[in-house]
This record gives C-alpha cells, structure tokens and sequence, in this order.
C-alpha cells in the first residue's frame, strides 16, 4: 500500500493484509546485484525524460535537487519473496517531472547507469504511484541500494524500480526489459502473484 | 557492494543443457571482441539470474534464469562459443 504524507493519514491495515501472496517479511534490505555497482559522481549526473531519440526534459542533480520533493512511506515486494513494510523514502514524483510532456507514449522503458532497462506503462507512473527517490531512511540513497537515485514503483515487484536511473523513455511499444527479457513477467503485480512468463 | 564470482557459478544450470562440458569453452564478448573462457567470467545472482559478464568491459555475455517454466537462456552477448574437441571427447566417452 502507498501513502504520501501530504496531509495524509491513512490507518494500516493488520500486516496480514499486506503481505502479498507468497511473500515473507524481513526487516533487512538485501541487495540483489545482475552487474557491478556503478559509481556516479553527483556532479555528473544527470536524469531525463526522452521520446527514445531526444531528451524531451533533463535535470542536473542540482537542478533536481530544486524541484519539489515529497516524503513517502511504502510496502516493498521483491520478486525473490521478501517483503519491507513501512520503508521512507524522499523523491520527486513522476507526476511533477512529466507535468509539460506532451506524448501519445502508453509504455515507458526506464534505463539505468550500467545498461539496466524495465518496461512499464506509462499509467503506472502517473497519479502517485512512482517515484524518482534520492534518501531512504532520512539519509542519502546508498549505491548498492540504487543511488544517487532510483526510480520507486512500490505496487510493482521492486525489479521494476530501476536503481541507478538514468533516464524515462516514453515509448509506444512495450518492449522487454533486462528481466522481462529473460522468463520474468512483463507486468509483474504482487497481488496477482506475476512473477514469471504466463503467471 | 557487489556480490559476484567466476564463470564456475554457470556450471550447474548449463550442465542442465549442454551435453558438454560450458565452462570450459571460449566466448567472444560481442561488445569488446574479447575472448575468455565461460570460467573466466564475472557472475551476478543467482537471483533473480545469473549474469556472467566480460572481464574486459563488464557487458553481459551470458544470463540464465530457472524459472518454474523451466529455464531461459540468454547468449545475444556473444559473438560465437567454441566447444574444444577435448572437452567434446571427454564428454562423449
Ligand atoms: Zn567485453
């Protein structure tokens, strides 16, 4: 379950509730690596949204750093069976970063430093639901954990939350992604139990 | 923070599919042109995969999933693979 604190003050249901099928909960925060952790000096990061071809918006980290930030607290589900309720983090909403994009795109390929890539759709990461997000725990976001900054979409397995995010490209066709490519459902709803292809 | 080991940690879930012997054979990164022994590269996972990637320039040459559907394999990162005739003998003996 996902709640902003924007004045928000939702009561949690029993941890029962919100436990996804076949999934346990853990206190710990287990780093899952495909490829070495990249090291991204924050002076040359940068982040943008781009049709596939061109970059149709671009932010330095300073400049990222200005735009409005929000506080979050959400459940996390990884595909490989564990569950962290309640986690805090501090990002910037999709919402705010695609206010003035104008594009027919319905599906997004997120890409990562170091050459990861998942596919979304789009509707996915709009209305509160996904995150660019620079601290975890009041501090920094570590590198084994994604940072400078990743993108969070805590409704979908956390494959789908891309560490390192790179940039957002808005695309018409939903292509495979780096996991999705390789037996790993395309959509991958905890609820629904997507892990793999044909779930 | 990045948990990896060599090409040896592919050994099981190739065996699963080759009737010979895949550690031992020679890849060709088809980023860099680098030719390695399957051993000799750098694996991430084993979940949600594993990843064995170029010693040279650390592209993915090689992913191998097991799902319960079975398992998937990824070779679009190599060039070529090339099984020598003593690890084919050994195998056929
Ligand atoms: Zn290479």
């Amino acid at each position: 379950m996902v709640h902003v604190t924007r004045g928000f003050t939702g009561r949690h249901p029993a941890t029962d509730d919100r436990l996804p099928p076949g999934q346990y909960l853990t206190d710990d925060f287990p780093v899952l690596s495909a490829g070495p952790t990249p090291a991204i000096r924050r002076d040359e990061w940068t982040f943008s949204v781009t049709d596939g071809d061109q970059a149709l918006r671009s932010w330095t980290w300073d400049e990222f750093m200005a735009l409005p930030s929000e506080d979050i607290t959400v459940d996390i589900h990884c595909v490989t069976r564990w569950s962290r309720l309640d986690t805090t983090w501090r990002g910037v909403a999709i919402d705010d970063l695609l206010a003035d994009v104008d594009t027919a795109a319905e599906y997004v390929l997120a890409r990562s430093y170091g050459g990861y890539t998942t596919n979304l759709p789009l509707e996915d990461l709009l209305d509160g639901k996904a995150w660019i997000a620079y601290e975890h725990d009041g501090e920094d976001l570590p590198a084994e954990h994604g940072g400078p900054a990743r993108l969070l979409v805590p409704h979908l397995y956390l494959w789908k939350s891309a560490k390192w995010i790179k940039s957002l490209d808005l695309v018409e066709d939903d292509d495979p992604g780096f996991w999705e490519s390789l037996g790993y459902h395309d959509y991958g709803d905890p609820w629904r139990e997507q892990r793999y292809q044909g779930d | 923070m990045s948990e990896h080991r060599d090409g040896n940690a592919l050994a099981g879930p190739l065996a699963d599919i080759f009737t010979v012997e895949a550690t031992t054979a020679e890849v060709q990164c088809r980023a860099c042109g680098l030719s390695t022994t399957l051993a000799q590269l750098v694996v991430y996972g084993p979940e949600p995969g594993l990843v064995g990637r170029c010693p040279g320039c650390s592209e993915h040459v090689i992913r191998v999933a097991t799902t319960p559907s079975g398992t998937w394999l990824d070779l679009g990162g190599a060039t070529s693979f090339h099984f020598t005739s003593t690890a084919t003998r050994a195998s056929s003996r």
